[in-house]
């Protein structure tokens, strides 16, 4: 059975930020291995000719117009905020 | 070494659209409010929240488009940018990757070497970000989601660029497209509209060389020194036997250097797919020939309707046209009935030399056309001499005063009685022997000074050409 | 009058006539919630003083003539994923253990205008990633035909508290078959509508391109009521749709003379299981009967769906979810550290193993190298189901067969082997990829007492067709007792 190497999900998750122990990463390494192997299945059929879908409905344009409808909210905005300050978001530093 | 190098650049212009509300929600685009007051549970990326996508963004993107000789994607759609950073609430941005609106245009430049045409990679729409703010009291960082979901155009140039001077002369040439349009003001001190740089060299005849990307540049200014600086830098890599990084390179003005943005948190793989969330965008014939049709007139076309209807100089129609906001100025006030030469010397050369003094673009006159048309009528029936006129259009292109308002509030209208006139340079022949003697003498510059000393006692309300001849006549 | 043994319908109409009040049908509900939450679990939170003055409010409406319908002071049940106002919506999961929104998803706002009364939001598996509640941050659901067994997932906690008499109908949402699935195992009915007829705008993303919002209810008769109070275009969703077939309730006859209905050989495989399969089989024998037109055929590309959808549903799954960071609301993990160490340890504390599963491989199918070969190429096979179930309803008005391989499993039994618990899937999963409507309903129970469901899946827009065929065979059960493979 194919298991993921460790690299390959050291990188997959600084793209998902998440941080696991070294088990489990094992058991990540092993599970994406499994689904990834159950998923190359779809590599049997030949989908040469066939467009992606990724809309199932044949909807298109959908639009608004520019018109302001939303007043000051920010006090419900922040309700559930972890931390503010300010009226703002408040986060490690990032400068 | 004798190494020539040349510079490989292109550009990604980001512009911010002139709209009433967001790309995806219906919260206000207007500049300033306290923090998060321009914002709601879709901006915010609130759980179970879905964008509904604004149609005035597309009709500026395509718009643009047609306007720079783009290819108008029929099938356009929308893809998620999927990077973790606190100003983009969803940590995804929603961007065109895979179907930009617009491909394959140009703009035309003009080189020392003469027209040069710059190739338009893309045009595609996406939301800005919120802005991040330094907290002194923390330690922190605090976020501001105002901005988030402003709609954005991002132009990306083909590398066709080799120095600083053709990228400013694109840049211009685009604002100025965009300003026509009306699609956005293009500032790019207020962020309206930025350039980041890419930018490699090579040796001449060589392939093109690793180019890194430039972000932070806020003023033509320091586009041209980033540029300057950052071929160097390549030049030096390479010519010391290194290679040159790709990378994306931050420009600090003050420091007159760029720093690497890389950190290994940044895996700079943004995992592009269509959003689910928004179905594809299908231009038809008939929305793009509404579009065409909406167009407004182009500098060129201006300028050569210009030649035909006003009789005024070349240079100034040059000038004149370069600003839409100007252009649109003029018109405006010879539509009210001025002078069209009054009106351009106005803007040729007091408008001007306050918008040098003051370090403003032309984009930023607020004096209204009816107040401009108002006070060149009143030198025109006389009511004010033109040294006044100038003193009231320094207070109009600081506060759009009305003119004619002002002259009355502050009684600066010319002194027409005569009887008043003739006491004033009766007293000013008295009071100064030396000059009369002197004009008397056969010194025409005297009669300019008694001129001048008689403005000077009437507190420059009166017409110094009356004046003159009263002096004439009673010398 | 026992309250609890009607269905919403009834109760709706009994409360119109006066016979009984919206007030005494919260208080039915609250006193079996006493009797038998403490064991099933069905909800996250319960909120018995809304609720409560929720039912005045509109039994006073409905005295003044402000409010009509079937269900005006119906109590119902919201899965925990749809956002409603000032009320805890978790998600079932730590990462929205204190999040109360200031919104209210569109379908709850429309149950609202319906007159029917919130008793609380239902259990689920985490972000609804999940087939038997127990990924559920919470603690798992108990199925109220067997304690022992799950009530099937994600919206395990709204089919059990409809098949407990916790209240009258519920709401779910269903991604790859939440609605459907735990509806067979609790023995209740569920729809999963078009993609496109219930606003998404507040319902949680899980896929987006797959979740729709759907009723559970006892009867073919109340679920379709729900649909319909709760279908309407909604501007706030670009991918809502404006209908003008909504009014579900009127396919509510006993008629499937002529109805052509095509049984796909595909899902009857060796990995079904035989009670199961005889009970299905009886129920198309009942259509039959009652003048249906009843034939196999090959549907194909049947083992391709369950790739094609946790391809698709981990991939926007791992986009939708990314929003869950310690920044704007939710769960924030403790300690400082970087912007990046508190992302990570946020998410890696807010988040189960299920859901970072399916966040890694969505990561991984969408990431450099890999997105074409994976994530396209599901969107490819994704095109080529739908083309089948073109094929398909070309031929007929509707595709019988099961709802899930077995019936429900006991406790514990099944995340051990996460691939096997996709696998049971198979059968609803094609509904959500090519935007079906499907309804799951009761088809008897297996040796154990255990329920069986019927799934009936449609062409889009074809809900009618099915309420009509789920109502004939659920009258003609009703009717003509019960046949052996049936049961009860």
């Amino acid at each position: 059975m194919a298991v993921i190497s460790e690299e390959t999900i050291d990188y997959v998750s600084i793209l998902a930020k998440l941080e696991l122990s070294p088990e489990e990463k094992e058991q990540a390494g092993r599970d994406m291995g499994r689904l990834l192997e159950y998923i190359d299945k779809l590599a049997e059929l030949d989908t040469g000719n066939v467009e992606p879908l990724s809309h199932v409905l044949p909807l298109e344009n959908v639009f608004r117009e520019d018109v302001v409808t939303n007043g000051d909210e920010s006090s419900m905005i922040l309700d559930n905020a972890p931390e503010q300050r300010d009226n703002m978001f408040s986060v490690p530093r990032t400068f | 070494m004798t190494k020539e190098f040349e510079t490989v650049i292109g550009l990604e212009v980001h512009v911010e659209l002139a709209t009433a509300t967001k790309i995806f929600c219906g919260c206000s685009t207007a500049f300033g409010g306290r923090p998060n007051s321009h914002t709601c549970p879709v901006c915010t990326g609130m759980p179970g929240t879905l964008p509904v996508l604004n149609r005035r963004v597309l009709e500026h993107a395509v718009a643009v488009g047609l306007a720079a000789n783009c290819e108008i994607t029929r099938h356009s759609q929308f893809d998620r940018k999927n990077y973790f950073y606190p100003d983009n609430p969803q940590n995804y941005q929603i961007s065109q990757l895979y179907l930009p609106i617009c491909r394959d245009g140009y703009v035309e430049i003009d080189t020392p070497e003469g027209e040069k045409r710059i190739g338009i990679h893309e045009i595609h729409m996406e939301e800005d970000a919120g802005k991040l703010i330094h907290d002194e009291w923390e330690e922190g960082t605090l976020v501001d989601y105002n901005r988030s979901g402003v709609p954005l155009i991002e132009i990306v140039s083909e590398p066709d660029m080799r120095n600083a001077g053709e990228v400013i002369a694109f840049l211009e040439k685009l604002r100025l497209i965009i300003q026509y349009l009306g699609a956005s003001d293009c500032k790019l001190q207020e962020g309206s509209m930025r350039a980041d740089v890419n930018l490699s060299v090579r040796e001449k005849g060589a392939a093109p060389g690793t180019r890194t990307e430039m972000k932070n540049l806020s003023s033509f200014r320091a586009i041209t020194k980033a540029i300057e600086s950052e071929r160097e830098r390549q030049i030096d890599l390479i010519c010391a036997g290194g290679a040159v990084t790709q990378e994306t390179r931050r420009w600090d003005e003050a420091k007159g250097t760029s720093f690497s943005m890389r950190s290994k948190e940044d895996a700079r793989d943004y995992r592009y797919f269509p959003d689910p969330d928004l179905p594809p965008v299908h231009i038809s014939d008939e929305m793009l020939e509404e579009i065409r049709s909406r167009l407004p007139e182009f500098r060129t076309e201006k300028m050569r309707r210009y030649r035909e209807e006003y009789d005024i100089p070349e240079y100034d129609i040059e000038i004149i046209t370069g600003s839409k906001h100007m252009a649109d100025l003029f018109e405006a006030t010879v539509a009210l009935g001025s002078q069209p030469k009054k009106v351009s010397n106005w803007l040729m050369v007091e408008t001007l030399r306050l918008l040098k003094e003051k370090e403003l673009d032309p984009e930023d006159i607020r004096f209204s056309p009816s107040h401009l048309a108002a006070l060149i009528d009143l030198v025109e029936k006389r009511t004010i001499n033109f040294t006044v006129a100038k003193e009231i259009f320094e207070v109009m292109f600081e506060e759009d005063v009305d003119p004619e308002r002002y002259v009355e509030e502050k009684g600066l209208k010319m002194v027409s009685d005569q009887d008043a006139l003739r006491k004033v340079v009766e007293e000013v022949i008295a009071s100064n022997p030396q000059s009369v003697e002197d004009y008397r003498g056969g010194k025409e510059r005297a009669l300019g000074y008694l001129v001048g000393q008689t403005m000077k006692a009437m507190k420059g309300k009166a017409d110094p050409a009356c004046a003159g001849r009263l002096l004439k006549e009673l010398l | 009058m026992d309250l609890l043994s009607l269905t919403a319908v009834e109760l709706g109409t009994a409360i119109q006539q006066g016979q009984t009040t919206a007030r005494e049908a919260i208080e039915a509900v609250l006193k079996q919630i006493d009797k038998t939450e403490e064991i099933l679990h069905c909800y996250i939170s319960i909120d018995r003083k809304k609720a409560l003055e929720e039912a005045e409010g509109v039994q006073r409406k409905i005295e003044a003539g402000e409010l009509s319908g079937p269900l005006a002071g119906v109590p119902a049940a919201v899965k925990d994923n749809l956002c409603t106002e000032g009320m805890l919506t978790t998600c079932a999961s730590r990462m929205l253990g204190n999040f109360v929104p200031g919104y209210s998803a569109e379908a709850v706002l429309n149950l609202k205008r319906a007159g029917a009364v919130l008793v609380g939001k239902t259990n689920m598996d985490e972000f609804a990633m999940g087939s038997t509640t127990e990924t559920s941050a919470f603690g798992p659901t108990r199925n109220p035909r067997d304690p022992e067994r799950v009530p099937g997932g994600s919206s395990g906690g709204s089919a059990a508290a409809v098949a407990a008499g916790e209240c009258f109908f519920a709401l779910g949402s269903d991604t790859g078959g939440s609605i459907r699935q735990p509806a067979a195992y609790c023995g209740v009915v569920g729809i999963k509508p078009t993609y496109g007829t219930v606003s998404r705008y507040g319902l949680v993303a899980y896929g987006s391109s797959l979740d729709q919002v759907g009723p559970l209810g006892r009867t073919v008769e109340d679920c379709a009521v729900v649909l319909e109070a709760i279908a309407t275009h909604d501007r706030k969703d670009s991918t809502s749709l404006a209908r003008e077939d909504t009014d579900f309730s009127s396919a509510l006859e006993e008629n499937v003379k002529g109805m052509r209905i095509g049984i796909p050989r595909d899902y009857f495989g060796p990995g079904l299981n035989g009670e199961v399969k005889s009970a299905v089989l009886a129920a198309a024998k009942r259509l039959a009967a009652e003048g249906a037109w009843v034939e196999e055929f090959d549907l194909g590309l049947t083992e391709y769906a369950v790739p094609a959808y946790y391809t698709i549903a981990s991939a926007e799954a791992s986009s939708n979810l990314e929003r869950f960071d310690g920044v704007k609301y939710g769960y924030r993990a403790e300690g400082g550290g970087s912007l990046h160490e508190m992302y990570k340890k946020t998410r890696s504390q807010g988040f189960g193993p299920e859901v970072k599963r399916r966040i890694m491989l969505g990561s991984f199918v969408l990431s450099a190298g890999y997105y074409d070969a994976y994530y396209r190429k599901a969107l490819r096979v994704k095109a080529m189901i739908r083309r089948a179930f073109d094929e398909a309803f070309a031929r007929y008005d509707c595709i019988l067969g099961p709802v899930t391989p077995d019936t429900a499993p006991r406790l514990g039994e099944s995340l051990a082997d996460p691939l096997k618990m996709y696998l049971g899937d198979i059968y609803t999963i094609a509904a959500n990829l090519a935007g079906l409507p499907a309804i799951s309903l009761p088809c008897g129970k297996n040796g154990a007492g255990l329920p069986i469901g019927l799934q009936l899946t449609g062409d889009c827009f074809q809900e009618k067709k099915l309420i009509r065929a789920a109502y004939t065979y659920e009258q003609a059960v009703k009717k003509g007792g019960q046949t052996g493979d049936e049961g009860i």
